[in-house]
């Protein structure tokens, strides 16, 4: 049977692969992509402690937090659908206006 | 120990979190951050929490990923690799997660989280123990959190208008 640490380790490495995408990629997608993975990641930690307790308030929590990053993410591809028409790329250093 | 659903969860979850920041296609890219996700959906399912699992399927996989790849099919980037990602900042990023990756993994081996167990004794959480907490404890943030979300849908529209096309149709009318 699995323990808590074993999800723990996982969400970690994750969040690790998260930061990776967040400080190499420029694509502004890549980006989104890197930000679900560590909304994700602590997603699964919440969850695992969640059955540990065991609590329902938890799941109940990852629910909202569901919910919010999918909010964001409808923000998120609008506002690179914008950028897009202006700059004519998704490469977040083209967007030169935002600097100085 | 560790079972072996569990490893094949882990290598579909993190191969392919790898594979949607590394694949040259952002297409591919966006198709393994849905997969990903169903694999944090397996891992809720063996953690006990279906409902939550159903959510992130229906929510993720369903939406966000739909949303993303139609973003992607939108969005004609010229190169999808791009010039400013040199060497230099991958291997930085490479470092900085592998530090990020050991600390908090050791943290984590040598805290007191190691001796935890899953409490295998009591009855696990059913779906209607969730639907009371959301419907009385947490039903202002249910409403807050609805408002939220159509605010935020509602912004989405406002953003990706395209007020060129609009004043040309107007005196059409």
């Amino acid at each position: 049977m699995n323990q808590p640490i074993d999800f723990l380790y996982i969400a970690v490495i994750l969040l690790s692969i998260g930061i990776y995408g967040l400080v190499v990629k420029r694509n502004a997608l890549r980006l989104i992509f890197s930000i679900e993975l560590i909304a994700n990641a602590v997603n699964l930690a919440l969850i695992a402690f969640s059955r540990m307790l065991p609590s329902p308030q938890g799941q109940v929590f990852v629910l909202f937090s569901i919910a919010i990053s999918a909010a964001e993410v409808a923000v998120g591809l609008g506002i690179i659908i914008v950028a897009y028409r202006f700059y004519k790329d998704i490469d977040v250093t083209e967007y030169k206006n935002l600097k100085n | 120990m560790v079972d072996s659903v569990f490893i094949g969860l882990s290598v579909i979850t993190i191969g392919s979190a790898i594979l949607s920041l590394e694949s040259r296609e952002l297409l591919y890219g966006g198709i393994a951050l849905a997969i990903s996700m169903l694999g944090i959906a397996g891992y809720f399912i063996i953690l006990d929490a279906p409902f939550v699992a159903m959510f992130q399927i229906a929510v993720y996989v369903g939406a966000v990923a739909v949303l993303i790849i139609f973003t992607v099919m939108l969005v004609r980037a010229p190169n999808t690799v791009t010039k400013k990602e040199t060497r230099k900042r991958k291997v930085a990023g490479i470092l900085l997660g592998l530090a990020f990756l050991i600390l908090a993994g050791s943290i984590l081996g040598n805290s007191a989280v190691n001796q935890l167990k899953f409490n295998d004794a009591v009855p696990i959480v059913d779906v209607q123990a969730i639907g009371k907490e959301l419907m009385t404890y947490y039903s202002p943030v249910l409403i807050v959190l609805a408002l939220t979300l159509a605010a935020a849908v509602i912004g989405a529209l406002a953003l990706a208008r395209r007020e060129d096309i609009e004043e040309r149709n107007e005196p059409a009318n």
